[in-house]
């Protein structure tokens, strides 16, 4: 008798979302990234579809915090305060896929960097790179509004990201998103149901489903990993099962692995700091891939390196 | 497929005797189907009724024991796909793997036996040696089993498919119960009976896919081997996961016994590459994962990602209440307190270090609750914050009476001050503002 593989048959389909506009669509960029599109969980292509290998962007910022972790420092010392520069060098010498920039220069409370400053850089972020964007604010609500109106209207017609959207300050940052064409990431503090609610808060507002990337956060490896893990897993589930408010693309970064000592801090007992730090990276990115995670943001070149290469292993070794 | 109540019922005698105890053959049925009753209960059930009983009541994926001893490694018995579905019970085992050619056997062994770490005050090592007979030598193979024997207690795998070569190796080592690797449709049989011969587990290994492993596995249990460990074989990642998952769910949503074992798994590439797939068996389904080297800087995240996983999602871990020292404290030190979630504790151990500001925090006793929900629940209130005040011995350690409260919970600070006599600071509503504001509160 022919063993019969058990395959699952989800009703639900995550939304795919296509970032960045090449200049035959009314933009600038040379290339574009599409996520999500799944009927199967992740990699698991042969019950369903898992369109879309998870393309992985590189997070920069405006201006670096003077206790940014060396380890994620030392591979752009020679471009990090220009972004522009950093950018660069993540596309062309180490793949980015996308951009992310933060924003925290702008934040009243650091640098309280002008509007005006913050476009020259958003400016020279875009003639930099071709692929496509993402522009995060500080997470000062009342500058972020001023900040993310002004990136939505440097951006025109460029499809990028916003961020982050949250519970207590998602208005602005979504008129900002809707008044371009951009699309809008939507932050939760790892609960699904609060993931729930701000799609459900976003879509009330007027924001489309289709535009909204969730960002339910991933908890860095030693650090409650297990938790994003499995909110994560229960989100992707809920969504194939037909809950149709969370089938949208999940985006996951790897930041708090980056405020987490343990994970750099210098100690033999541990092993090489550099290679701690960056397979710490890489385990956290990965996990959250296997979880469900259809995109990711990463800081440093090598665990991005490692991270793309086990995911090409993944995605191309079985049928998708 | 589980047996349902009706299944159950077709076996029974039905003539509603009331004999154990139901008043009739179907309300015992269902007791049966619920595992809140035992076929034993009914004197008059055929002998076949109750083999199938029993087998089916038999876990989806059979417990395996590896090795004896306290070093001794149980496998297998999971119930779920997804850990919220209940919890992952145990933890995927960490093999390294040893060459009989290789020169270095025991400096490398000891080394693994070196390497030990404490997190969370968890004890975290590797778990396994896998001596592969790379030689096809049986004089060379016992001798390299002696020599890792000779050097740590831990389960070992033992890695032939000779079976000439496998019995001399098990002479240097069967008491232990090594798991014989591996049983291939070439010789299993002899490989089933050196199994038999020493009780020992044996892995079944077969490539061309899943059909032919489980006609594989079936041939061993057959010739009488009971505690059999699959291997899927080597094949490209993207592969080995499907099938992975597919022999798990098999085994767990099928009932499909030949399945229904743990699986070993070879972790194929180098440094972080291996540690990225023993990451992958880690969270998808291996029970054992094989690896060439054990560098400590990609040792100490995998057993950190183990931890995480296999972590009860029903039982939040907990840090030990008491005092916490972050970044070297004297007496004029600001000090802080918080919840014993785990999580909490490191939120906010974390980002008291970034700030690297001096400091001490308070654990208080919230049953595993963060600060939000302790609060809510009573469980972090103005008393127990007090009590922890009088009881850690905070006073002696500084040389004033100011205490920082997570400005979630800013409500209690009223209280808190007039029964510990203690001044209190509202800190950030959010942990994340912890690095500005200790800067700015030792500054000032």
């Amino acid at each position: 008798m022919a063993l019969e593989l058990p395959k699952e048959k989800w009703v639900g389909k995550i939304g795919q979302i296509v970032i960045g506009a090449l200049e035959s669509e009314g933009g600038t960029r040379t290339s574009k990234v599409a996520l999500g599109g799944a009927t199967s969980l992740p990699f698991l292509g042969f019950e369903g579809e898992y369109p879309n290998e998870p393309p992985i962007g590189m997070e920069i910022f405006d201006v670096v915090r003077e206790d940014y972790p060396e380890v994620a420092r030392k591979p752009f010392e020679d471009v990090i305060d220009d972004p522009g520069k950093w950018a660069k060098k993540c596309v062309e010498e180490y793949g980015a896929d996308m951009i992310c920039i933060r924003m925290i220069g702008t934040n009243p409370e650091e640098e309280n960097r002008s509007v005006e400053d913050a476009e020259q850089t958003i400016k020279e972020l875009k003639e930099a790179v071709g692929v496509p964007l993402l522009i995060y604010g500080s997470g000062d609500e009342e500058k972020d509004a001023k900040v993310l109106e002004m990136a939505s209207n440097v951006m025109a017609g460029e499809r990028c990201l916003l961020g982050l959207a949250e519970e207590a300050a998602y208005k602005s940052i979504s008129v900002a998103s809707m008044s371009n064409d951009h699309g809008i990431v939507a932050f939760s503090n790892l609960d699904i149901n609060l993931a729930k609610q701000m799609n459900i808060l976003l879509t009330d507002f007027g924001v489309k489903l289709e535009n909204i990337v969730m960002d339910p956060l991933q908890a860095g490896l030693g650090y409650g990993l297990e938790y994003s893990y499995s909110v994560i897993e229960r989100i992707r589930l809920a969504a194939l099962m037909g809950d149709k408010i969370l089938q949208v693309p999940i985006m996951c970064g790897t930041a708090r692995v980056w405020n987490a000592r343990e994970a750099f801090k210098e100690d033999a007992d541990t092993g090489d700091f550099t290679s701690r730090a960056v397979f710490w990276e890489a385990t956290t990115a990965l996990s959250a891939v296997l979880a469900g995670a259809d995109a990711l943001l990463m800081r440093h070149p090598d665990a991005v390196k490692h991270v793309k290469e086990s995911v090409k292993n993944l995605y191309g070794g079985g049928e998708q | 497929m589980a047996l349902t109540a009706l299944d159950i019922y077709k076996k029974l005698p039905q003539t509603n005797c009331g004999k154990c105890g139901f008043p009739t053959c179907l309300a015992f049925a269902m007791q049966l189907a619920n595992k809140k009753a035992s076929i034993d209960a009914c004197p008059d059930v055929s002998d076949e009724a109750k083999d199938l009983l029993e087998s089916s009541a038999a876990p989806p994926i059979k417990l395996v024991k590896v090795g004896s001893g306290d070093r001794e490694i149980e496998m297998g018995d999971e119930v779920v796909m997804h850990r919220h579905e209940k919890t992952f019970y145990h933890p995927v085992a960490y093999a390294l793997m040893v060459d009989d050619d290789s020169p270095d056997i025991e400096s490398k062994v000891q080394a693994t036996e070196e390497m030990k770490f404490e997190r969370v005050g968890q004890e975290m090592q590797l778990d396994m040696i896998a001596v592969r007979s790379k030689s096809d030598d049986p004089a060379k193979f016992s001798s390299a089993v002696s020599a890792v024997k000779g050097k740590t207690s831990v389960p070992l795998v033992l890695v032939s498919q000779n079976p000439a070569v496998m019995e001399e190796g098990l002479k240097a080592c069967a008491s232990h119960r090594p798991l014989i690797h591996a049983a291939t449709k070439d010789n299993y049989e002899k490989m089933a009976e050196l199994a038999k011969a020493n009780n020992c587990p044996l892995a079944v290994l077969e490539d061309s896919g899943l059909e032919e492993l489980a006609e594989l596995s079936k041939k061993v249990k057959e010739a009488g081997v009971e505690d059999i460990v699959l291997d899927l074989g080597k094949k490209p990642l993207g592969k080995l996961f499907q099938e992975l998952t597919l022999v798990r769910r098999l085994a767990i949503k099928k009932l499909f016994r030949p399945l229904g074992y743990p699986v070993i798994m070879f972790a194929g590439g180098e440094g972080a590459s291996e540690g990225l797939e023993v990451a992958i068996g880690t969270l998808k389904y291996a029970s054992i994962v094989v690896m060439k080297e054990a560098d400590r800087a990609i040792m100490y995240p995998l057993l950190t990602l183990r931890q995480n996983i296999y972590t009860d999602p029903q039982k939040p871990i907990q840090v030990k209440p008491g005092i916490y020292e972050l970044n070297g404290p004297a007496e004029d030190s600001p000090v802080m307190i918080t919840t014993n979630f785990s999580l909490t504790y490191f939120t906010v151990a974390g980002d008291i270090e970034t700030s690297k500001v001096p400091s001490y925090l308070l654990v208080a006793d919230s049953e595993g609750l963060s600060v939000m929900t302790a609060f809510a629940a009573d469980k972090f209130t103005a008393d127990s914050a007090t009590e922890l005040i009088e009881s850690c011995g905070i006073a002696d350690k500084v040389n004033h009476k100011k205490i920082i409260i997570p400005g979630q919970v800013a409500r209690m600070s009223g209280k808190l001050n007039e029964n510990s006599g203690w001044e209190v600071v509202v800190g950030p509503r959010d942990s994340s503002g912890l690095p500005k504001y200790l800067r700015e509160y030792a500054g000032a």
